[in-house]
């Protein structure tokens, strides 16, 4: 038996899910402190456009920027020696752009619930607002922002459309767990097709019982 | 020390212009629900800035527009009780308190010291939902105190606490004033917590600032409609100086005040416990119908009209003890006095 699709997958999403949820605590913060509703919504509506969108179109949109011969991919090969197409880095990297908006949104509804007058008193108090944010805002807010960092962690774990695209298959090298079950049944291999689909199903499950039980906790507290 | 406030800002609708000064003994800040209470203290605190204006603490500047100073409100060092607490949910008792503690070497020692000042010792290891409204109250005030704070704003410290536990809570953050040693702000709706703990008042109306009076002078001589309001007069009536007396037009009563009357007087007002049942002939009686008796929980609230008093006239207010009221012969026509002492003179 071959694992190396379902470790590069978990390495996959797990770069994928630091990158999204510094990202997404960083602009869920931002977003929430905008004291203009318009610009507010605005904003949600661009930072959750990558979860609606085909994954096609963000990978079509990621190879022309990091593509060899585009602006981006053009510079880090003439400065770092390095691509970003056809390698598990580039497939985080995508992942990390569709799975930001499960994270923003989450962090995003929690940080809204958070109240306010906790900075306020904290600051009197002497508090920095760095220190606040870590020590007060992120441990009151932590079941939401944990309940977004699984989603995101899940949504990258089985990204297909993107990956395939800018990472496409390559066994041993970029293969995932979504590509190996998608070779496995176009080329006729039903039980490895079957196998995959069984440890995908297992470890999406997972997830979402570990975002239902974080959701009802964080309802018991209130 | 001395807390010194001149500032004018705009809060949506309502325009603050707040000018006050707070040093020895608490200062109570008494304003109806939406007069700007909290606006004003958090331009304190500098959790919002005023548009124009001045706020220094011993000649020390927090804000001035005109020189461009606006200390953050990590450097203010002004403590602040705000409704429900704030208590950070996520911490212990001793969290919550170590949080206000800016040295770390300092933290162990000083909440430590602070848990058993403030009687907290049980509760320490508590998180604040576990803890009694009491406790909660008391690790507030811990965990201030904790901060070293050169002033304290009481943010309308005991509105949302339960009637029958008021009392208890009142006392021991009386108690934890009087024991502070720098200005105090206690804003408040309630005249009798502001007579209770508070030595002077300025009462806020609709954003403004009235001029910083004593407590007893609240009650004997509020000068303003919205003053006498918030210190509990209930009767508040267009007046006219007429020959060194009051004309009442829609009573159509001419009234005697013990004090000169200033010409610019537009209305008096009288409380309900001042009005007195009496024989005719003394000085400030009038006759009056009996509208409606309201039986209260320690007093008997009967509503008058003055018998020349226009149809449309607002009525008069008696407030008095039931068994007088029990024992009064007729209840139907009376003759009431009001003592020339009593009559408030408003603008």
């Amino acid at each position: 038996m071959d694992w190396f699709p379902l470790l590069n997958s978990l390495r996959i999403a797990l770069l994928s899910t630091i990158l999204v949820f510094f990202a997404g605590l960083f602009a869920a913060h931002r977003v929430t402190r905008l004291p203009q509703p318009v610009l507010r919504s605005a904003l949600d509506a661009l930072l959750t456009l990558t979860l609606v969108l085909p994954p096609p179109v963000i990978g079509w949109l990621f190879l022309r920027c990091f593509g060899p011969g585009h602006m981006l991919g053009y510079w880090l090969r003439q400065f770092f020696g390095a691509r970003l197409v056809m390698n598990w880095p580039a497939a985080a990297l995508v992942s990390a752009l569709v799975s930001f908006p499960l994270m923003y949104r989450a962090s995003r509804g929690a940080f809204a619930r958070f109240d306010a007058g906790l900075t306020d008193v904290a600051r009197t108090l002497g508090r920095p607002e760095a220190w606040i944010f870590w020590n007060i805002q992120l441990p009151v807010c932590r079941r939401g922002v944990a309940a977004g960092t699984v989603l995101a962690f899940a949504r990258a774990l089985g990204e297909y459309g993107a990956t395939a695209m800018v990472a496409g298959y390559i066994p041993a090298r970029t293969a995932t767990v979504s590509t190996a079950l998608y070779q496995s049944w176009s080329g006729g291999d039903d039980a490895g097709a079957a196998f995959w689909v069984v440890l995908s199903i297992l470890l999406s499950g997972a997830c979402l019982l570990a975002v239902g039980v974080l959701e009802n906790a964080r309802k018991e507290e209130l | 020390m001395k807390l010194r406030v001149d500032i004018i800002k705009t809060v949506g609708s309502l325009r603050l212009d707040a000018q006050l000064e707070a040093g020895e003994g608490t200062l109570a800040l008494l304003g109806a629900t939406g007069s700007g209470k909290t606006a004003i203290l958090r331009c304190i605190a500098g959790l919002s800035d005023p548009d124009e204006g001045r706020i220094m603490i011993d000649g020390e500047p927090l804000f001035d527009s005109y020189r461009h100073v606006s200390l953050p409100p990590q450097k203010r060092k002004i403590g602040l009780l705000t409704p429900g607490y704030a208590l950070f949910p996520h911490l212990t008792v001793q969290g919550n308190i170590a949080a206000a503690v800016d040295a770390k070497p300092d933290r162990e020692r000083v909440s430590v010291d602070a848990l058993r000042r403030f009687r907290l010792v049980d509760a320490a290891d508590k998180k604040p939902r576990q803890l009694s409204e009491l406790e909660r109250q008391r690790t507030a005030l811990a965990r201030l105190w904790a901060s070293h704070p050169s002033a304290v704003l009481l943010d309308e410290p005991l509105s949302v606490i339960d009637s029958f536990l008021k009392f208890g809570l009142e006392q021991e953050l009386s108690d934890f004033v009087r024991g502070f040693d720098g200005p105090v702000i206690w804003a408040s709706h309630d005249r009798g917590e502001v007579y209770r703990n508070c030595p002077s008042v300025c009462v806020l109306e609709n954003g403004v600032t009235q001029e910083v009076i004593s407590a007893e002078r609240l009650l004997s001589h509020p000068g303003t409609e919205g003053a006498a309001r918030l210190s509990g007069c209930k009767n508040i009536i267009g007046a006219i100086p007429r020959h060194n007396a009051i004309f009442i037009p829609e009573w159509g009563v001419t009234l005697r005040s013990a004090y000169p009357i200033p010409p610019f007087l537009t209305r008096v007002g009288i409380r309900a416990h001042q009005v007195r049942i009496t024989e005719p002939a003394l000085v400030n009686t009038f006759s009056v119908t009996v509208e409606r008796v309201i039986e209260d929980v320690s007093s008997t609230i009967v509503l008058l009209r003055p018998n020349g008093a226009s149809v449309d006239a607002p009525l008069l207010r008696m407030e008095l003890d039931r068994n007088t009221w029990r024992t009064t012969p007729d209840q139907r026509n009376l003759t009431v006095s009001i003592g020339p002492q009593d009559i408030l003179l408003l603008r």
